[in-house]
């Protein structure tokens, strides 16, 4: 049954309140390629973004798998799980475009004093890829 | 769903008794208390009726206390009034607040700063104002100190007999802000050397729009608003009758249910208390015993409070938290970090605040809650885990 939400919506719009609801890819990823921690807790926002990459039939880098665990405010819960959705199953190209604006329209809008949770996920997502990027010229 | 109300320290409902004595006045008994005819007069005498009831409140005369629009105006009354009644040219008066104030006294004494100088007294990790610092921070230059009586966030209740005789030994007046007690734990001006007192009608069943200063006899303040000089002077506005009566019939009430009411909100919140420090990583904030009959604030490790304040939200359960991402300033409560907490700790700040249509059966709900919700959101967060 899905309840009803009827919460807070003068606030958060109804895309962000169902996203924190049912947050998804949350949790940690064994082995990933890239890891971008971002944020830190005084500032009330941390987020960690692990991306699994592997190689398409084109032999490009895409995102395979990705998970986040996020500290954190209802804005910046939902921040994370909507980026792990917009770039999940993407090319590592493709995924380095998201915006800001992707992730604040993929939710339908988030108040302005929480912006820069949006910007936390794409720079963690940033992060991430380029955490991959170092580990495989090193490899 | 059905929705539980756990933030009565944010405001309250209008008790039904109270809403029945102040229709009447909306429409039908409409006067300006300042008209000189029926309906004006018929005003005026159901407002020093009210006066006088919310005098009986607090042991106070009639003539000692001021009807406000708000808590926020009593305070700013109580601070500006006395320091702007001060002779000019000397040099700076002292003002000495507590750091666990609200933010219409912090804010009013901020606005002073620039021609007062403000001293700010720390608390210890309860909240707990201890009166030899007040004393110790009282010079010759010093005009008035104000102290919270209890803690709207922690609810930590402060010796206020204590202060007060610091106060009227040093020649200093004394200004609390009673809003979160007025109705709620017995108060004598008399006995409590008070000054000024601040309450507010909406904290005790009454409605909005309704606030009062009591001023001891004999001191004088500057009013903030100037007009056609009601309220002896002190307060021009056309009188909000309707909301003074609701303010009136909500203190006639509390002064006959307040000790019943807080024997049975005591008991409750124990009981979440008890329950709720079995959540692992989970504390209590304020003092353990001096504090609010009707106030429980706790934190948890890991919990970002706006996130838990809405995830209770979609259980139907309301409460309020001290978590910077909660407030439009992004800034973590003052009140909190005063007690010594770190900001991270801050942020996952929770308050219950009970009242008088909790029931027994809506506090187990949250206790029957509260640990999924934040067994929950710790599922998400990358802290407090194994690696």
């Amino acid at each position: 049954m899905v309840k009803k939400i009827n919460t807070c919506s003068s606030l958060y719009t109804p895309k962000v309140l169902a996203t924190f609801r049912n947050p998804h890819n949350y949790g940690r990823l064994k082995n990933a390629s890239g890891i971008g921690k971002i944020g830190n807790p005084v500032c009330g926002d941390v987020m960690w973004l692990y991306i699994k990459v592997a190689q398409n039939k084109k032999k490009e880098d895409f995102i395979k798998d990705i998970k986040f665990e996020t500290f954190g405010c209802v804005a910046a819960i939902s921040t994370s799980s909507i980026i792990t959705d917009l770039v999940k199953g993407k090319t590592i190209k493709k995924a380095s475009k998201i915006t800001k604006d992707n992730v604040v329209k993929a939710l339908g809008g988030l108040p302005k004093i929480k912006y820069h949770c949006s910007i936390l996920a794409v720079d963690a997502l940033d992060k991430a890829i380029k955490d991959y990027n170092a580990k495989k010229t090193k490899n | 769903m059905k929705r539980i109300y756990f933030d009565y320290a944010a405001t309250t409902p209008v008790d039904s008794r109270v809403v029945k004595v102040m229709v009447p006045f909306l429409s039908e008994s409409f006067g300006n208390t300042m008209s000189l005819h029926s309906f004006g007069q018929e005003a005026k005498l159901v407002l020093e009726n009210s006066r006088q009831v919310l005098a009986d409140l607090i042991n106070a005369k009639p003539n000692e206390i001021i009807f406000t629009g708000s808590a926020t105006e009593s305070n700013n009354m109580a601070l500006k009034g006395i320091a702007m009644n001060m002779p000019k040219g000397r040099k700076a008066y002292h003002i000495i607040i507590s750091s666990i104030e609200h933010a219409c006294v912090v804010e009013t004494a901020k606005f002073l700063s620039r021609g007062f100088e403000v001293t700010k007294i720390p608390v210890d990790k309860y909240g707990v104002v201890n009166p030899k610092d007040i004393e110790r921070a009282i010079k010759t230059e010093t005009i008035l100190v104000s102290v919270i009586h209890a803690s709207n966030e922690i609810g930590t209740v402060q010796s206020i007999v204590e202060i007060g005789r610091i106060c009227r030994e040093r020649k200093v007046y004394f200004h609390t802000d009673a809003s979160q007690t007025l109705g709620k734990i017995p108060i004598d001006v008399k006995e409590m050397n008070i000054d000024l007192l601040t309450g507010s009608s909406h904290k005790m069943y009454g409605p909005k729009g309704a606030g009062l200063l009591y001023i001891r006899e004999g001191i004088k303040l500057v009013p903030l608003l100037h007009g056609g000089g009601q309220e002896n002077g002190l307060r021009s506005s056309t009188v909000n009758v309707p909301a003074i009566v609701g303010f009136a019939k909500a203190a006639e009430i509390c002064k006959k249910e307040m000790i019943a009411d807080a024997r049975r909100l005591r008991k409750l919140r124990d009981k979440l208390i008890k329950n709720t420090l079995k959540i692992k990583g989970s504390y209590l904030n304020g003092h353990p015993k001096n504090r609010l009959p009707n106030n429980a604030n706790f934190r948890f490790d890991h919990i970002e409070g706006e996130a838990l304040i809405m995830r209770l939200d979609m259980e139907g359960i309301e409460c309020s938290t001290g978590s910077a991402c909660s407030s439009f300033k992004l800034e973590p409560s003052h009140v909190l970090l005063a007690t010594g907490l770190k900001t991270e700790q801050a942020h996952g700040s929770l308050r219950v605040s009970l009242g008088r249509f909790t029931t027994e059966k809506d506090i187990n709900k949250l206790i029957k809650i509260l640990p999924k919700v934040v067994e929950d959101i710790r599922r998400i967060s990358p802290y407090g885990k194994k690696d």
